[in-house]
């Protein structure tokens, strides 16, 4: 191995944008930075490109965008179809080791299969997605036997190596990704006795739970949990106990229920990481950066996007978020705005964007956002300062199903304003 | 009556079919593919589905592959099992048929990806 890395993938030493992470969120970001005329390196650890979706055989993605219900490769692979017409230089096998600023942008220590070098740039996307929460995070206690796995694990086991990963098994959560692998596991001749979800309403999409569950005779079981897991070398059991409105276990409610699988489908965290060594200010509410309208975060040049920013329930506004991102990061120029917040009230659990510039300029802006509870027959007002912008009102709102505004805010809007408000009213359930 | 949650589309209505009289009356649903799919859904429900083939190759030993259009919900298992005696043997692409009129039903099942073929 000689000592100076071969930069067969990586041509140049400066590029105007450079993505991090090669899923959805950041195929789209690279692509829309090169039609806006930047230099362009997209970074993937993995040996190709696609991210997660590589693994999400199921169909339903692309309906928003493409109008038809595809399945994660076939959505993929229309990106990296689309990203073979541009000028982008990807590298993938390629793990990001340290990010730092500089006075004219940021430098980017790369590691690969050649070695290690540095490259630099004007501005940086981070696409890095997001992590499943596992069993030591949702306190399971008891042995350590072979057979836990969260649900992205068992997908891999199951759909890129051909290997059934249980026979008989308990699913924990009732997240998307858990509904889709009872339905793949039963397909493939695994028995699944029942999703338990701690919560006392689902996590997941209701039509999730109709096509993965009730198709198939899955019972759900709410406010219930996993308390112990049994075996040795490999799980035996699980203990399920009832649990009360704080998500306690109930004394005297446990039983023992004989699975060889235990799968964990108990949230997604955004994965920022990188983001806080570079300083990048993180909201509490959505664990992902604090951004304004283009993404970008708070430190000037770095923007987010797709489930790094907020964990999305859609692909196709992962990829929506990485055009903005995209556009955005070729367009960075290092000039200085005020904002004006973006705050909701108590009834949303979180607005992305969460401020906005106030650069003198008419535009629209894309806003993301959840309710904390199910609310039936609810109003939304986005107020700037006095003027009301938007009244929509919802038949229901659910907070596994995220919604999407476009809001026309005029030069005027935004002018002297300290806040934009968001304001739900409505019936809760 | 019966509760229906419509699988159309993210939106996921939640539907009130009526199907009392010799009419199919639904409420609840968002757009008109929620009339339609309530319809099938009480007289023959359709699905699709997604799954893998085995394949000839180290570097991937499955590869994703779904019907090209819906099959009855009742036929889901039979697909399956003839998806699980099939192995891919030629570098296929994406969108290439791998088991052309599955059980004679109209449907082929084709490859999602072109891992064997990139």
């Amino acid at each position: 191995m000689s000592s100076e890395p071969n930069r067969a993938n990586i041509k140049k030493s400066y590029y105007d944008v450079i993505v991090i992470g090669g899923g959805p969120a950041g195929l789209a970001a690279a692509i829309e930075a090169d039609k806006n005329g930047a230099s362009v390196l997209l970074v993937e650890r993995e040996q190709r490109l696609g991210g997660i979706l590589k693994q999400c055989i199921h169909d339903g993605f692309g309906l928003v965008r493409f109008k038809e219900k595809l399945s994660g490769p076939e959505y993929a692979e229309r990106f990296t179809d689309m990203l073979k017409d541009t000028d982008v230089e990807i590298t993938v096998l390629t793990f990001v080791t340290a990010a730092h600023r500089t006075s004219s942008g940021f430098d980017i220590t790369l590691v690969s299969r050649d070695g290690v070098c540095t490259v630099s740039s004007k501005s940086l996307i981070l696409a890095t997605g997001c992590r499943e929460r596992t069993a030591k995070q949702v306190f399971i206690h008891g042995t350590r036997p072979s057979g836990i796995f969260t649900a992205g694990t068992a997908q891999n086991f199951t759909n890129i190596l051909g290997q059934l990963p249980c026979k008989k098994c308990v699913i924990l959560g009732s997240g998307d990704i858990g509904l889709i692998m009872a339905r793949r596991l039963t397909l493939e001749g695994a028995e699944v006795i029942g999703v338990y979800e701690a919560k006392p309403t689902p996590s997941g999409l209701t039509r999730n739970i109709h096509q993965c569950l009730h198709d198939f005779g899955i019972p759900l079981y709410l406010s219930k949990t996993v308390t112990r897991v049994f075996g040795s070398d490999r799980l035996t059991a699980v203990e399920i106990s009832s649990v009360d409105k704080n998500m306690t276990p109930i004394p005297g409610t446990e039983e023992k229920i004989e699975c060889d699988g235990l799968i964990l489908s108990v949230g997604l965290i955004p994965e920022n990481e990188l983001a806080e060594d570079l300083g990048v200010e993180i909201d509490p509410k959505t664990k992902g950066p604090l951004c304004d309208e283009n993404l970008m975060t708070s430190v000037p040049g770095i923007f987010s996007c797709g489930n790094a920013l907020h964990v999305n329930d859609l692909v196709d506004y992962v990829s929506e978020s990485g055009e903005t991102a995209g556009k955005a990061a070729a367009l960075y120029s290092q000039k200085n705005y005020a904002y004006a917040a973006v705050n909701a009230n108590s009834d949303i659990s979180y607005v992305v964007p969460e401020k906005i510039t106030l650069d003198g300029m008419d535009k629209d802006v894309i806003f993301y956002f959840r309710s904390r509870e199910i609310m039936n027959a609810c109003t939304l007002t986005v107020k700037a300062g006095d003027k009301e912008l938007l009244k929509k009102k919802y038949a229901f709102l659910r907070p596994p199903e995220m919604e999407r505004l476009k809001i026309r805010f005029s030069a005027d809007d935004l002018k002297d304003i300290g806040e934009i408000e968001f304001l739900l009213e409505g019936e809760k359930v | 009556m019966i509760e229906l949650t419509c699988i159309e589309c993210p939106n996921g209505c939640a539907m009130t079919v009526d199907n009392s009289e010799n009419e199919i009356k639904v409420t609840g649903n968002r757009c008109k593919r929620g009339v339609s799919f309530a319809v099938s859904e009480l007289t023959n429900p359709m699905r699709t589905i997604c799954s893998t083939v085995k394949t000839a190759f180290d570097f991937c030993p499955v590869l994703p592959v779904r019907v090209s259009g819906e099959i009855p919900k009742d036929k889901i298992f039979e697909v399956m099992a003839v998806i699980n005696k099939t192995t891919v043997k030629n570098k296929v692409r994406r969108g290439d048929i791998i088991i052309p009129d599955v059980l004679n039903l109209g449907v082929d099942i084709i490859a999602t990806s072109d891992i064997l073929s990139t």
